[in-house]
C-alpha cells in the first residue's frame, strides 16, 4: 500500500549514471583508488571447476555490474569477495583477491571483520523473522556499533533513510519484517547492510523476484549509494546493467571475456561473445 | 553525514576488532557444547549396549554337567511302552497311555541323577538331597521324555549333557559373593564344595546352552528357562500384524493420497491418524481389554488379541510412512498415465504403486519393528501370565518376546536372572536391529531421487 | 467341509467366474471391435468374481461365526430337561462330549443313552447345515456367473463397477484408523462411566490418596482413590525427562545440522536413532541394574539420600530414551530453516553461532516447540520404564529422589492380577487411560499444529 507514494518516480535515471568516455581495451583498468582486486580466482564444487582463473580490479565508489547466462559463474565470483563461497559444503576458492590490498583468503584474516567490512544483499529478500527495527539493528548489535539504545535507534533510523524505507515504516518499527512487501524486504535487507557501515555492498540479483516498480526503486537506490559505497552487483537484466552501472563485465561459462565501461560494452564490444550475447543470440 | 554509520568500514573497525575475541571465544564454546552433547548421546548408546552385552552374552554359556547316566532297571521299573491296538477307539488308547505316562512319573528320576555325580562324588549317594541340587530340576524330567520317546534306552548308559542348576551357575561364575555366610547363600556348602570340585575335574564346564532359544519359560528349573515360547508368540503377532496392518495400511495411505478429495473430512481423518501415531501405547492396551477381551470375548493371554492390538497401534505409521512415499513420487507420472487414457486406479496400480513398493516395504518393516518391541500393551490383556508351553495356535496362551524380558527381570533369584534377561534383550535387540538394518538397505538399495 | 476345501472350491469358482467373463469380455469385443467396446475382458472377468465368489465367501464366513451356535442351541434343545445342566460351562463341557461321541473319537465312561441321542442330533444338524450352505453358496455363485454372463455387453462399464468395488474396499481400511479411535473414545467412556458410578469425579480428579487396594474394605475408603499423587509422580517425571533430554537432544540436532561434516553425520546420526528403536522394556532393565545403582551411588557421595528406584531414575532413563526424538525432530526443523536466512546473517559478518542463537533457532522455534511437546506426550505415557524404575509408591512428593509412582504405572497394576473387570480397582484403569489419552490428545494436537503450520510456512 505504502507503495503508492513512490509510483511516481520516474525510471529513466539510468541516464545519467552512463559514462561517455570510451576507453579502448585493455579498457577495464581501473580509475582511482582500487578497492577490489582479485587474480587468477578459480572456484571449484567439489570436483568441477565453475569459475576459470579470473581477474579483476574494483574502484572505490563505482558500481560495476556482473552480467551473463546463467550458469556462468557471476554469482559464484560475486561470493567469493566476502568468503560466502565458505558457507557452500565442498566450495574452494584459489588464486588471491584483496581488499583494500590485504589478501582476504589468508588464513590470518577473520571472515567477521571480512563481512562486515564487505556487505550483501541477496537474490531473495531474505529479511529475518524479527521485527524491523531488530532486522536493522541485527548487524549492528552483533559488532557492537552503538553504546546505547539512542545511538542503535539512530543507526536504525539513518540506515532506513539511506535505503529509502524510512517514511514507509517508521510508524511500524516493531511490525515483523517478514511481513513488507517483496520490495520493500529487498530495501530492509539494504538498510540491514548498510547498518554495519560496509565500504561494499555486493548484490547478487537483488531485483529478480521484484515487480518493475520495486526494481526501478532499488536501482535509483543503487545510484543513491554509490556515493558512499563501492557497489558489485550481479544481474540477469542487461537494461539494469546498462541503467545502473559504471563498469560492465561479462562472464560465459566460468570465465570473464570482457569488462569495461558499461557504455563500450553495450554498444561496441570488442569480443563476439560478448555481442552475441547482448544482441540476444543466446542466454 | 554525521551519522555513526556514515563514515564507511574505517570508523567501526577498532568496535568490531574490540569484540572479536570475546565472540570467537564464544563460538568455540557454542561448538564445544555441541560436541559435548553429541558425546553424551553417543556415550549413552555405548553403556546401554556395554550393560547389555557385558551382562548377557556371558549368560549364553551355562554351567553344563557332561556325565553318564545309568538308566538303571532297578529304578526304572515300567511295564512296555502300549501300543493302539485294533479296534480300540482312540479314547481307550488314550486312557492306556496316560496310564502308563502316569507309572513313569512315579520313577524316581532324581536317583538316576544322584547315583550319576555319586560315580564321581562316592559322598553324593549319602546326602542326596545336596547332590540334587547340583542339577537343575527340569532335568530329571527330560529323563522321563527320553524313555517316553525310546523305551528300549531303560538298562543302558548314556553321556548326556545336563544344564547345573541357576544356583550352582551364580556360584560358579562368581556372580554371588563367595564370603557370604552359609545362611545368605542359596546352596549348602556341601553342594558348594563339590560344584567347585567337579568344576574342577572337568565333569561340569561352562559350554553354551541352547535352552533359552529352544526351552519354554520355567518356573522350577530356572537354568533351562528359554525363550521358545515367547518367541512363538511374538512371531504369531508378528504374523497377524504384517497380514492385517500392511494391506489395510497401505490401502487407506493410498486412497487418502490417491483418492480422497481434500475436504474437512479429509484432514479430519489425517489429524486423526497422526495423533493415533501419538497416542500412549498403554492406552492401545486398554483398548485391546476393552473391546476384544471385555466386549468379544476373545481369549485372554492370547497372541491373537495382542496381534490384534499391536496392529491397530502399528496402523498409524503403517499409513504415514506410505504416504510420505506416494508423495515423493512425482504427480508428473500419474498425469503420463491419465493422459494416455488410463483410469484413477489404473494410474495408481499400474504406475504409482509399483515405484512405492521399497518405501511400502520399509515402512513395514520398522513398523513391524516397532510392534516387535512393545511390552505395555500386552501387560494388559493378560500376556504377563506364566506359561510353559509353546503355543500351538494363536488362541492358546502365550508370552512375547518383550514381556518375558519384563518377568524375568523381576524374578527373585537376581543373581541368576540378570544375566538371562540381558540374554533375552540381546536375542529382542539383534531381531529388531537386524529389521532394521533390512529397512535401511532397502531404501539405499532401490532409493529414487527424483 | 474344512476351511481348506472351502478355500480351494472359492478359488476355482474364482478362477472359473474370472475365466468366464473373460471369454464372454473377448467374444463381445470381437464382435463391436476394440474402440466400441468399453471395458478390457479383464474387468469383465473381475466383475464376476465380484457377483459369483464374494457373496458365496461371505456366506461361509456367516456359517463359521454363526453355525457353530446354531447347531449347539439345536443340540441343547434335544436333550431331555433333567439332563441339562444349567451353567454355561457344564453346558460346554457336555458339547465337547458330544462332540467327542459324534466324531467317533469316543470318551472316557460309558455313555448315556441321551447323549448318544443327542450326538446323533449334533451329527444330523451339522451335516444337515453344511449341505445347506453349500447348496446356498452354489447357488448364489451359479446366480452371480448367469447374471454376469446375461448382462455382459460392449457397452457395459465393467471397469467402473470394479474401480468402484476396489475404492469403497479403500474407503473401508481408511475407516479403520477413524474405528480405532471411536473404539478408544468409546471403551474408555464407557468403563470410565461405570466408574464414576462407584466413586465420584471429584474423589477420583482431586482426591490425594491412592490406595486402591483397601478401599473397599474401610468405610471411608472411597479417598483411596485420588489420582493427584499419580498425576504429580507422572509430571515430575516428565520434568526430569525433558530436563535431560532437551539440552541434550537439541544440541546434538544443533551441531548435526549446522556444524558437523557429512561424514561424520551419516556416522553419528544412526547411531543416535539406534536410541529411538530400542523398546522401552530395555531402558527399563537399563535403568534398573545400571542408572539407579549408579545415582544411587553418587547421592551416597555427595551425602544425598536417593533411592536407586525413584523419580530421578526414571526421569533420567525416559530423557536418555527421548533424545533421539527431539533430535531427528529439531534437525528435520532446522534444516528446513532457509539457507538464505543463514547467509542473510553471515554476510552481515555474525558468527556461526551467533547465526544460529540469534536467527535458526528463533525461525525455527515454533517446530521445535511442536517437537518438543510431541516429546513430552510421549514421556507422559510412557509405561515400562516407570512400571520398573520409578519405585511404585503412589505419593504425592516433589522431591525427585523418592520413590514415585505414576498414571500408566497404576493402570498396569490394576488390570494385571487377577482382577474382577466389573470392580472399581479394575475400572479405575479406564479412567485413569481416559485421562491420559486426553493429555496426550491436547499435547498432540497443539503440536501437530503448530508443526504443520511450521512446515508450510517454509514450503
Amino acid at each position: 500500500m505504502s507503495m503508492t507514494q513512490t509510483l511516481n518516480i520516474p525510471m529513466s535515471t539510468s541516464g545519467s549514471t552512463v559514462k561517455t568516455h570510451i576507453n579502448k581495451q585493455p579498457a577495464a583498468q581501473a580509475q582511482g583508488e582500487v578497492k577490489l582486486s582479485a587474480s587468477d580466482v578459480r572456484v571449484f564444487y567439489g570436483q568441477s571447476e565453475a569459475l576459470h582463473g579470473v581477474s579483476l580490479d574494483i574502484v572505490k565508489n563505482e558500481v560495476v555490474a556482473f552480467i551473463g547466462p546463467s550458469g556462468c559463474g557471476k554469482s559464484t565470483f560475486l561470493r567469493s569477495f566476502n568468503r560466502m563461497n565458505d558457507t557452500v559444503a565442498g566450495a574452494r576458492v584459489t588464486g588471491k583477491i584483496t581488499v583494500d590490498g590485504r589478501d582476504i583468503y589468508d588464513p590470518s584474516v577473520d571472515v567477521v571483520l571480512l563481512r562486515a567490512q564487505v556487505g550483501m544483499v541477496f537474490q531473495k529478500p531474505n529479511p529475518f523473522p524479527k521485527s524491523i527495527y531488530d532486522n536493522v539493528a541485527y548487524g549492528a548489535k552483533l559488532h557492537g556499533l552503538a553504546s546505547s539504545k539512542s545511538e542503535m535507534d539512530e543507526i536504525v533510523e539513518s540506515s532506513l533513510r539511506r535505503a529509502g524505507l524510512w517514511e514507509e515504516v517508521k510508524d511500524r518499527l516493531e511490525a515483523p519484517g517478514t511481513g513488507l512487501s517483496g520490495g520493500q524486504q529487498q530495501r530492509l535487507c539494504i538498510a540491514r547492510a548498510v547498518a554495519v557501515s560496509p565500504d561494499v555492498i555486493l548484490m547478487d540479483e537483488p531485483c529478480s523476484a521484484l515487480d518493475p516498480i520495486a526494481t526501478g526503486i532499488i536501482e535509483e537506490l543503487i545510484t543513491e549509494l554509490k556515493k558512499n559505497y563501492t557497489i558489485v552487483i550481479v544481474t540477469h537484466n542487461m537494461q539494469q546493467a546498462a541503467r545502473v552501472s559504471d563498469r560492465t563485465a561479462f562472464f560465459h561459462l566460468g570465465d570473464l571475456i570482457e569488462i569495461g565501461e558499461t557504455a563500450q560494452i553495450f554498444t561496441n564490444p570488442t569480443q563476439k561473445r560478448t555481442e552475441d550475447y547482448i544482441t540476444g543470440r543466446y542466454g | 553525514m554525521n551519522k555513526p554509520n556514515n563514515q564507511g568500514y574505517a570508523a567501526i573497525e577498532a568496535k568490531v576488532k574490540a569484540s572479536l575475541q570475546r565472540r570467537q571465544r564464544q563460538e568455540t564454546r557454542f561448538r564445544l557444547v555441541g560436541v559435548g552433547a553429541v558425546l553424551i548421546a553417543l556415550a549413552l548408546v555405548a553403556s546401554l549396549f556395554g550393560t547389555i552385552l557385558s551382562k548377557g552374552l556371558p549368560s549364553f554359556w551355562q554351567a553344563t554337567f557332561e556325565i553318564d547316566v545309568h538308566f538303571d532297571p532297578e529304578i526304572v521299573q515300567i511295564g512296555p511302552k502300549p501300543v493302539q491296538a485294533s479296534g480300540e477307539s482312540p479314547a481307550q488308547f488314550k486312557e492306556r497311555d496316560m496310564a502308563w505316562q502316569m507309572d513313569l512319573g512315579f520313577v524316581d528320576f532324581s536317583q538316576l541323577l544322584v547315583n550319576a555325580i555319586a560315580k564321581h562324588i562316592p559322598a553324593a549317594a549319602d546326602s542326596p538331597r545336596d547332590a540334587i541340587a547340583l542339577i537343575t530340576s527340569g532335568e530329571a524330567f527330560a529323563l522321563r521324555d527320553r524313555i517316553v520317546a525310546d523305551p528300549s534306552i531303560v538298562g543302558k548308559t548314556v553321556k548326556l549333557k545336563l544344564l547345573a542348576d541357576a544356583n550352582v551357575d551364580v556360584w560358579l561364575k562368581g556372580n554371588i559373593d563367595r564370603s557370604l555366610p552359609d545362611d545368605r547363600q542359596q546352596l549348602s556348602a556341601q553342594t558348594r564344595e563339590w560344584a567347585d570340585k567337579l568344576y574342577a575335574d572337568g565333569v561340569i564346564k561352562n559350554s553354551f546352552s541352547t535352552a533359552i532359544f529352544l526351552n519354554t519359560d520355567s518356573r522350577s528349573s530356572l537354568a533351562a528357562a528359554g525363550l521358545a515360547g515367547a518367541f512363538m508368540g511374538s512371531l504369531m503377532m508378528m504374523i497377524i500384524v504384517i497380514l492385517l496392518a500392511v494391506p489395510i495400511g497401505v490401502a487407506s495411505a493410498i486412497y487418502l493420497e490417491e483418492f480422497a478429495p481434500k475436504n474437512r473430512i479429509t484432514d479430519l481423518i489425517e489429524v486423526n491418524i497422526n495423533n493415533l501415531a501419538a497416542v500412549p501405547s498403554i492406552v492401545f492396551g486398554l483398548l485391546g481389554a476393552a473391546v476384544f477381551i471385555l466386549w468379544f470375548k476373545l481369549p485372554m493371554s492370547a497372541p491373537v488379541v495382542g496381534g490384534l492390538v499391536l496392529t491397530l497401534m502399528t496402523l498409524p505409521t503403517v499409513i504415514i510412512a506410505t504416504r510420505s512415499t506416494l508423495k515423493a513420487i512425482p504427480p508428473s507420472i500419474r498425469e503420463a498415465a491419465l493422459g494416455i487414457g488410463a483410469s484413477k486406479v489404473q494410474a495408481t496400480m499400474h504406475h504409482v504403486l509399483p515405484l512405492a513398493l521399497p518405501g511400502i516395504l520399509t515402512a513395514t518393516i520398522l513398523g513391524v519393528a516397532q510392534a516387535l518391541g512393545e511390552t505395555a500393551p500386552l501387560l494388559l490383556i493378560g500376556m504377563s501370565a506364566f506359561v510353559s508351553a509353546v503355543p500351538a495356535t494363536p488362541f492358546d496362551q502365550s508370552t512375547a518376546l518383550p514381556v518375558q524380558i519384563f518377568l524375568w527381570q523381576g524374578n527373585e533369584l537376581r543373581n541368576f536372572f540378570e544375566g538371562r534377561t540381558s540374554a533375552a534383550i540381546i536375542v529382542l535387540l539383534a531381531l529388531m536391529l537386524s529389521l532394521n538394518s533390512m529397512a535401511i538397505w532397502l531404501r539405499k538399495r532401490y532409493e529414487t531421487r527424483w | 467341509m474344512n476351511n481348506f476345501t472351502v478355500a480351494i472350491a472359492l478359488l476355482v469358482l474364482a478362477a472359473l467366474a474370472y475365466q468366464m467373463g473373460l471369454v464372454r469380455g473377448r467374444g463381445v469385443a470381437s464382435l463391436a471391435g476394440p474402440r466400441a467396446t468399453h471395458s478390457r475382458p479383464g474387468y469383465h472377468g473381475a466383475l464376476a468374481i465380484l457377483r459369483a465368489a464374494l457373496p458365496a465367501f461371505a456366506i461361509y464366513v456367516l456359517w463359521v461365526i454363526f453355525g457353530n451356535q446354531i447347531v449347539h442351541t439345536l443340540v441343547l434343545g434335544t436333550i431331555p430337561i433333567e439332563f441339562l445342566p444349567q451353567d454355561a460351562m457344564q453346558q460346554k463341557v457336555l458339547l465337547q462330549r458330544l462332540a467327542n461321541i459324534a466324531t467317533g473319537f469316543g470318551v472316557l465312561g460309558e455313555a448315556q443313552p441321551y447323549e448318544m441321542a443327542a450326538a446323533d442330533a449334533m451329527r444330523h444338524y451339522q451335516g444337515l447345515g453344511q449341505v445347506l450352505v453349500a447348496a446356498l453358496m452354489a447357488t448364489v455363485a451359479a446366480l452371480g456367473l448367469f447374471w454376469s454372463w446375461r448382462t455382459t455387453t460392449a457397452e457395459t462399464r465393467a471397469r467402473n463397477k470394479v474401480e468402484r468395488a476396489i475404492n469403497i474396499a479403500l474407503i473401508f481400511c481408511s475407516a479403520v484408523a477413524i474405528l480405532t479411535t471411536v473404539g478408544i473414545v468409546m471403551s474408555m467412556l464407557g468403563e470410565s462411566l461405570r466408574f464414576f458410578q462407584m466413586i465420584s469425579p471429584s474423589d477420583f480428579f482431586f482426591g490425594t490418596v491412592w490406595n486402591p487396594r483397601f478401599a473397599t474394605t474401610g468405610a471411608e475408603g472411597q479417598s483411596g482413590f485420588g489420582m493427584l499423587p499419580l498425576m504429580g509422580g507422572t509430571l515430575l517425571i516428565s520434568f526430569i525427562a525433558m530436563l535431560v533430554a532437551i539440552p541434550v537432544g537439541l544440541m546434538t540436532a544443533i551441531y548435526m545440522a549446522e556444524y558437523a561434516s557429512n561424514r561424520v553425520r551419516s556416522l553419528v546420526k544412526p547411531v543416535v536413532e539406534v536410541l529411538a528403536g530400542i523398546p522401552t522394556i530395555v531402558y527399563g532393565f537399563f535403568a534398573l541394574v545400571t542408572v539407579g545403582p549408579l545415582l544411587s551411588a553418587l547421592g551416597a557421595g555427595i551425602g544425598l539420600d536417593i533411592r536407586a528406584t525413584s523419580a530421578l531414575t526414571a526421569g533420567v532413563v525416559m530423557g536418555i530414551m527421548i533424545i533421539p526424538f527431539i533430535s531427528s525432530l529439531s534437525d528435520d526443523i532446522i534444516t528446513q530453516v532457509p539457507k538464505t536466512m543463514r547467509d542473510g546473517s553471515l554476510a552481515l559478518g555474525g558468527t556461526k553461532s551467533e547465526t544460529i542463537v540469534k536467527v535458526v533457532l528463533p525461525a525455527a522455534l515454533p517446530g521445535i516447540v511442536g517437537a518438543i511437546l510431541l516429546a513430552l506426550s510421549r514421556a507422559i505415557g510412557e509405561t515400562m520404564i516407570v512400571v520398573l524404575a520409578a519405585g511404585n509408591s503412589p505419593v504425592l512428593t516433589a522431591n525427585p529422589f523418592e520413590a514415585v509412582s505414576t498414571v500408566t504405572v497404576s493402570i498396569v497394576n490394576q488390570l494385571t492380577g487377577d482382577q474382577d473387570f466389573a470392580s472399581a480397582q479394575s475400572l479405575v484403569a479406564f479412567a485413569l487411560g481416559l485421562t491420559l489419552f486426553v493429555m496426550t490428545l491436547i499435547l498432540n494436537v497443539i503440536a501437530l499444529v503448530i508443526v504443520r503450520k511450521y512446515r508450510e510456512q517454509y514450503e
